[in-house]
């Protein structure tokens, strides 16, 4: 009935104002770089959504994938000489092994010590970064990472094209996570996040499923990793540090975990904010911490949660209205 | 051969016995009830041929099947459902949303499917929402389907959850306490509710501590006290056991009494 | 000999520091189920409470020590009303999540009052001793009598006093304990103020042998965790054989494998531990 903002059309202006905001600053390299950075964090929010988020299961080792996908792709391009488009795919690969075992001795943990446990895994990762000098470069890092090789006639020696690239990576990611969420492998997720219990005696292997979600958790953790590399060209081991982890949580929890535009929404809030902030680098987190708490105290489902939650609310009421006009008509009983 | 065959069941936790040495046997198509004061070992009891706990020793039959040591999940594809005190239901999601997944593990689509919509999923989604159409249908909730569970009265809340356990295809169904904290019209409609279950050709077991509500309904009743099956019969040979009256309350009526504690607990 | 000596005082000293974190990790655990994340922050601020009250007011170091105990206790029941009391019926995600908020809050807080300078703190105990043929400073001697003092004294509270005894029963049963008429929230806050006055005693003793600074305790609150994971959540006697099992094995693997890979033994023991048993090395078979 004529709805313009009906949610197909927003997620194509979205998209169309994506596709035409490098034309808008094609001179300013900074805006470009500090929207690549958002989307490279959004990918991987969008992970510890789909673990965190739909299966229940909050892993704080999130950074340190992100940091191997991250190595891996610095490791490979640099010492190891590889063509970029390969080592993404081996960094993707290799983030997805790891967690495979990882995962399978972290989900046998629940909960708490799950929480823990992964915090610590994270923090090993982080610490095996900073002390391994041969292979990571150690506190020094990871300097002179390679840009993408040129595909064709397409090359990303240019602050678009880097853009462009990474844009195609979060729609994929969005793409999948979208799928995922709307398929019956998503009903098994929410069902386990729901009540482990309950999902079990609907005859769902939680074990396995946990597992499956917890690798394509790392998976999209690895991609944004290995894209940060390509983007940054220098890396750290502070990519795998839990401030990392800690902010990849707080962009999820303002954002909204549990929705599918929470990522998109919390991360490049956060990061623009960040930006605005620049000068108070060092204080950030005495606003941030507090939003955190506050959300979620009072608002557990972030920002789009909330608005779904408002949206819902308008409605039953505006069904309620509807409801008082039939209510002449006699209601079928509950009994049998 | 015994549809569901318990052979010595025993469950200690620590030094502590909550079901012991207990041989029972659940008839097909019947509704059997289990009752028995509070601690009793009732929803241990439940919990064991369910597969959340492993018994300290004893088996379990399942169709003549040894299912003692069968994981939760796989039981559940064997036939066997049950639903909980607490619902567990997903209160931001619609009833539909909720029953839908009770269907999954009748299909196989994977990650895979997901990703790519293949026609497998597509196809295994339309069966498992008719199947949460059909289970709806069944528990008389359809005019609900497209509720958040968040709004539904405690009652509905209780036969989604029975439509979810539904729509697995059970065999069996182990209901925990499903009349508790609901009225007495109330009670009358889920009684109705499983004698249709039954009717249907599914077994059902129940927890209850409403004694009228069991007396009408069930075809078999067994007694737990302290861990042990002090007796089980025909709801009248129970009624009649001085060993039952003895255990609840040393002399005088099980029913009343029950009933009377009941409406203490719940200031009614 | 005397290299085995000198890491086994080390290995005690560490290990006494580890257990009065933990100990505050561990209550505070059996009784809410929170594994509270913003225990560092406690840690933090003890270290600096009283560092600052000895540089500004000239206090003596034990003085020094008692003012940062006021003051992380309150901020401890502070925390317990203000953050997780109104997240007590949230999904347990949350009440994690909002302890890493306020981590990340009070270490931005001490950054911006205190700077990130590393500061020394001086303690009145500096002068070496020789305990066993091994040279070491009072101050280790003094971190090992006070922790044990502590323990003792908090074991008797816990035993002997009726507070104490609420304290055990809630841990054992919660709602038995509500049934019984105890006051949940009391104990709540109680169990807070315990949990940050040990945060301020171990920050304080181990100040003047490693230094004050705003990451002070990101690593030592990971060992307390792991502390409190392989001693069982909710065990004060696990949290003290664990503590020191971790202090012991840190100092002789230090000196007998790596320095520079001393940190991650703990967390190698950690993974091993529940890899092969997922809910602690002295957890109870059954939840």
């Amino acid at each position: 009935m004529g709805k313009i903002f009906n949610q197909r059309n927003i997620i194509i202006l979205l998209i169309l104002f994506a596709l035409v905001f490098p034309l808008i600053y094609a001179d300013n390299r900074y805006v470009l770089h500090v929207m690549t950075i958002g989307f490279i964090f959004t990918i991987s929010v969008y992970g510890m959504n789909i673990l965190a988020g739909y299966t229940g299961q909050l892993s704080l080792a999130h950074a340190g994938f992100f940091a191997i996908g991250a190595y891996s792709v610095g490791i490979l391009t640099t010492q190891g000489g590889l063509n970029f488009w390969l080592a993404l795919l081996l960094a993707v690969l290799i983030t997805c092994a790891t967690g495979f075992v990882l995962g399978l001795i972290a989900l046998r943990t629940k909960t708490h010590f799950f929480a823990i446990y992964t915090l610590i895994v994270g923090y090993l990762i982080y610490l095996l970064i900073d002390k391994w000098d041969g292979l990571t470069g150690g506190i020094r890092g990871l300097i002179g990472i390679p840009i993408p090789d040129p595909i064709g006639p397409i090359t990303f020696e240019s602050a678009t094209s880097m853009y462009y690239l990474v844009l195609f990576f979060l729609l994929l990611a969005i793409f999948v996570a979208v799928r995922i969420v709307h398929s019956l492998t998503g009903r098994t997720y929410i069902a386990i996040r729901n009540s482990e219990d309950l999902a079990q005696t609907l005859g769902i292997n939680t074990t396995m499923n946990k597992l499956v979600s917890f690798v394509i958790s790392v998976a999209f953790a690895g991609l944004a990793g290995g894209l940060y590399a390509a983007l940054t060209r220098f890396i750290g081991p502070d990519v795998a540090s839990t401030h990392m982890v800690f902010n990849f949580l707080m962009y999820l929890i303002v954002g909204g975990i549990g929705t599918l535009s929470g990522p998109l929404v919390g991360t490049m809030l956060f990061i623009w904010f960040e930006q605005f902030l620049k000068s108070y680098q060092e204080y950030h987190m005495l606003i941030f911490g507090p939003i955190l708490v506050f959300m979620v105290i009072f608002f557990p489902s972030g920002i789009t949660g909330g608005f779904y939650k408002l949206k819902m609310k308008f409605q039953s009421a505006k069904n309620q209205k509807n409801v008082r006009h039939i209510k002449s008509i006699p209601v079928k009983s509950t009994k049998e | 051969m015994a549809f569901i065959q318990l052979k010595g069941i025993t469950k200690k936790f620590g030094g502590l016995t909550a079901v012991d040495n207990v041989d029972f046997e659940i008839e097909q198509g019947k509704i059997t009830a289990i009752i028995g004061p509070n601690g009793a070992g009732k929803s241990t009891f439940f919990n064991l041929i369910n597969g959340f706990h492993k018994p300290t020793s004893g088996t379990i039959l399942f169709e003549g099947k040894d299912i003692t040591n069968t994981p939760v999940h796989i039981g559940a594809r064997l036939g066997i459902a049950r639903t909980f005190q607490t619902t567990h239901l997903f209160e931001q999601a619609t009833v539909i949303d909720n029953v839908i997944v009770g269907h999954r593990l009748r299909t196989k689509s994977k990650l895979y499917d997901a990703i790519f919509r293949t026609r497998r999923e597509k196809q295994e989604e339309q069966i498992a929402y008719q199947k949460a159409l059909e289970v709806l249908d069944f528990v008389g909730l359809t005019h609900m389907a497209k509720a958040p569970v968040s709004t539904i009265p405690q009652e509905a809340k209780k036969r989604v959850a029975i439509a979810l356990a539904l729509a697995t295809d059970p065999k069996v169904m182990f209901l925990d306490e499903p009349a508790a904290g609901i009225n007495p019209d109330e009670t009358e409609g889920l009684s109705q509710l499983m004698k249709k279950l039954a009717a249907s050709g599914i077994t059902i077991c129940t927890i209850e501590h409403k004694m009228q509500m069991i007396m009408g309904l069930a075809d078999k009743i067994m007694v737990l006290n302290h861990g042990a099956k002090i007796a089980e019969g025909t709801p009248t040979e129970i009624k009649n056991n001085p060993i039952v009256i003895e255990a609840y309350l040393g002399g005088g009526d099980p029913v009343a009494e029950v009933n009377r504690h009941h409406s203490e607990v719940r200031g009614v | 000999m005397d290299l085995f000596l000198q890491q086994f005082f080390n290995g005690l000293t560490l290990g006494s520091v580890y257990t009065l974190v933990a100990i505050g990790l561990t209550l505070v655990f059996g009784i809410l189920h929170i594994p509270n994340f913003a225990h560092g922050a406690l840690y933090l601020i003890g270290g600096y409470v009283t560092l600052m009250v000895m540089k500004g007011t000239g206090a003596h170091y034990f003085v020094a020590i008692f003012a940062s105990i006021i003051v992380v206790a309150l901020l401890g029941i502070l925390m317990e009303r203000l953050v997780f009391n109104p997240l007590r019926n949230s999904p347990p995600i949350h009440d994690k999540i909002a302890a890493i908020g306020l981590v990340l809050f009070f270490e931005a807080l001490v950054q911006l009052v205190w700077g990130t300078e590393y500061l020394r703190m001086f303690s009145p105990f500096d002068n070496n001793i020789s305990v066993a043929g091994v040279l070491m400073t009072s101050q280790r001697i003094l971190v090992i009598v006070v922790a044990f003092v502590v323990v003792v004294l908090l074991t008797l509270f816990l035993k002997k006093t009726m507070m104490g005894a609420s304290i055990i029963a809630m841990a054992q049963n919660r709602e038995g304990a509500f049934l019984v008429g105890i006051n949940a929230n009391a104990v709540a806050m109680m169990t807070f103020a315990i949990s940050g006055a040990l945060a301020a005693i171990a920050a304080s003793l181990a100040a003047p042998i490693n230094l004050v600074f705003p990451s002070m305790g990101h690593l030592v609150i990971l060992k307390a965790f792991v502390v409190v994971i392989i001693g069982g959540m909710g065990s004060i006697p696990g949290a003290i054989v664990a503590g020191l099992i971790l202090g012991m094995t840190e100092s002789m693997g230090a000196t007998y494998i790596s320095n520079d890979y001393k940190d991650m033994i703990a967390f190698l023991l950690l993974v091993v531990i529940m890899t092969i048993r997922p809910k602690g090395l002295f957890a109870k078979g059954v939840h």
